[in-house]
């Protein structure tokens, strides 16, 4: 009998392949968060000179939004192809050989992952050639990574839950604006501690996507911080938890078992 | 414990939440090496007792064992005793048909160096191999059903259950698809449930042919044994006018009971075989009428359909029989 170890590097593989020969689902992820960026940078430069602004560099300090915007991408690739397996069949056909509900959940995700770090490694770059110095050095380059391999699990996993709950790329695709909201709702463009406006400081602070963007930003501005890297793995591993729970709850109805 | 490659089932049923029993109580038993054909028009149950079957859809009531194996209890014995193509051809557009073959020969746990091979063998069979390291997303709906179909080979099922494999095919990817499932029953002793909407393909390919309506099957038997159920031959004339029609009527009477026709006059024969014809043909001779067109037709499964179900199954697929 094919091991589990086997039958997620097979499903793994499908992932990466499918996704490397679907150009929009690897050129959009990557291209976007640069444009936002290159946009960001421009218009809100001025930012810079605010008193307690953490850093004279605004790429520096954006540059934290597309490693979470790459986690939006991530539930919408890992939720999308679950998806379309579904309405194509082709997760009846899987349900058929003696596939391990968790070897699918796994190798799934293990496409987005990889997808995952691949597009944080594009931002690394674009941001070192953009000036970007990282306060963590390569150390913090390397913990950047593992964070971006997380966040497209902890959001893959949610995005899959989607997919396996409604078995409809609709319903997964609907999800898209939920999570900008969240972003747009976030320390993503100001620090916290700059926001005048009492309650949208209040919503940025019940956010849990401004613990993941003040995570890498910490990385990349300050150094090493404890509180920040806690509270953003720790943002990110409730998020993993609940989503690969509930996908694991969904996933024996779905396969039919 | 000896697992014959039978398919029993006994009460089967499927309720749907809000809707009709889709399955409503079938009663099955398909014999080792047979093949199956299970007939109906769309909405009448096939895709569901599939489903059931290959253990993708739990019933409602009833039983069902495949390969010997309880369809409910013993789940991973049923799925690695059957292969299955179902209605859809499931196959992910960006991958190449042989990568569809290697992937299913993994998770089907064939030993690694036998993979390939098996890919390779079972892409020459089913006529893929030029195509077999292009993206699925090019082939056509004959390919794909194809490649369907190899897949669910893969690990060299008992029991092959094939979902309206032929629907959308044009007539030389239909035959070649049924000269292989006919090749798998008679050399390789498959048991094969193939459901259709296509008379010809029950006709031609099945050994024994259920009729579904409903969820009721309404008749079961031979396809030879099914038509001699409704026995008599019918012959069909077409008239010139519509006076001429009433007394055609009135002479095609006397040789059986009258049925209904779009096109002139019907009338079921009284005698089984078809001399009855001449004597028809005499008699509207005899009477001077005159007619346009005269045809005798032999039963068909459609008739078979007609007197179970009042219903013509002809048109409901778009069935080109």
């Amino acid at each position: 009998m094919s091991t589990t170890v086997d039958q997620v590097t097979l499903l793994a593989r499908r992932s990466v392949l499918r996704t490397w020969r679907n150009p929009a689902a690897t050129i959009f992820p990557l291209i976007f968060p640069m444009l936002l960026l290159a946009v960001n940078s421009g218009g809100l430069r001025a930012e810079t000179h605010l008193p307690g602004f953490p850093t004279t560099s605004f790429v520096a300090f954006a540059l934290a939004v597309p490693f979470i915007q790459g986690a939006l991408f991530a539930t919408m690739n890992a939720g999308t192809d679950l998806a379309r397996d579904i309405e194509s069949g082709f997760m009846n056909r899987l349900s058929l050989t003696p596939l391990r509900g968790a070897a699918l959940l796994t190798g799934q995700l293990g496409g987005v992952i990889a997808l995952g770090v691949v597009q944080a490694c594009f931002y690394i770059t674009v941001g070192t050639i953009a000036g970007v110095r990282f306060a963590s050095g390569a150390a913090g380059i390397a913990v950047l990574l593992v964070f971006a391999a997380f966040v497209s699990l902890a959001f893959g996993s949610l995005g899959a839950f989607v997919a396996l709950r409604t078995g409809s790329t609709e319903s997964v695709q609907s999800l898209f604006p939920v999570f900008f909201v969240f972003l747009f709702i976030s320390s993503m463009n100001i620090p916290r501690n700059l926001i005048q406006t009492t309650w949208f400081r209040d919503a940025a602070t019940a956010n849990p996507v401004s613990y993941l963007l003040e995570c890498v930003r910490s990385l990349i501005i300050t150094g090493w911080n404890g509180e920040a890297l806690g509270l953003g793995f720790g943002v990110l591993a409730i998020i993993a938890v609940a989503g690969l729970s509930l996908a694991s709850l969904t996933l024996p109805k779905r396969l039919g078992r | 414990m000896d697992h014959p490659n039978t398919i029993e089932a006994e009460k089967l049923v499927r309720e749907f939440k809000k809707g009709p029993r889709a399955v409503d109580g079938i009663d099955l038993h398909v014999d080792p090496g047979e093949i199956y054909g299970f007939l109906g028009p769309n909405g009448a149950g096939k895709s569901t007792t599939v489903l059931m079957l290959t253990t993708l859809l739990p019933p409602t009531a009833g039983t069902a064992r495949v390969g010997g194996y309880d369809v409910v209890r013993e789940g991973p014995q049923v799925r690695s005793s059957i292969g299955a193509a179902l209605q859809e051809a499931a196959l992910d557009p960006l991958l190449t048909g042989r990568e569809h073959l290697q992937l299913q020969a993994a998770l089907q746990a064939l030993p690694r160096p036998e993979r390939a091979a098996r890919a390779t063998e079972l892409l020459d069979r089913v006529g893929l191999t030029e195509a077999a390291d292009r993206k699925v997303r090019g082939y056509s709906g004959g390919m794909k059903r194809r490649l369907d179909l190899a897949m669910a080979l893969v690990h060299r099922p008992r029991i092959l259950f094939l979902d309206e494999p032929t629907t959308g095919l044009d007539v030389q990817s239909r035959t070649a698809l049924w000269n292989e499932v006919g090749r798998l029953a008679r050399e390789d002793g498959v048991t094969v449930f193939l459901t259709t909407q296509y008379l010809e393909e029950a006709d031609v390919l099945a050994d024994r042919v259920g009729i579904i309506d409903h969820g009721h099957i309404v008749a079961e038997g031979t396809p030879d044994e099914l038509k001699a159920e409704i026995g008599r031959p019918t012959v069909e004339v077409t008239t010139a006018g519509v006076d001429g029609r009433v007394a055609v009527e009135e002479v095609l009477a006397r040789f059986g009971t009258l049925v209904p026709s779009s096109r002139g006059v019907a009338v079921r024969l009284e005698t089984t075989n078809e001399a009855g014809l001449a004597e028809v043909v005499r008699a509207l001779d005899a009477g001077g009428l005159r007619v346009d067109n005269l045809e005798l037709h032999s039963p068909t499964l459609d008739d078979v359909f007609l007197a179970k179900t009042g219903r013509s199954l002809e048109g409901h697929g778009g069935d080109d029989e």
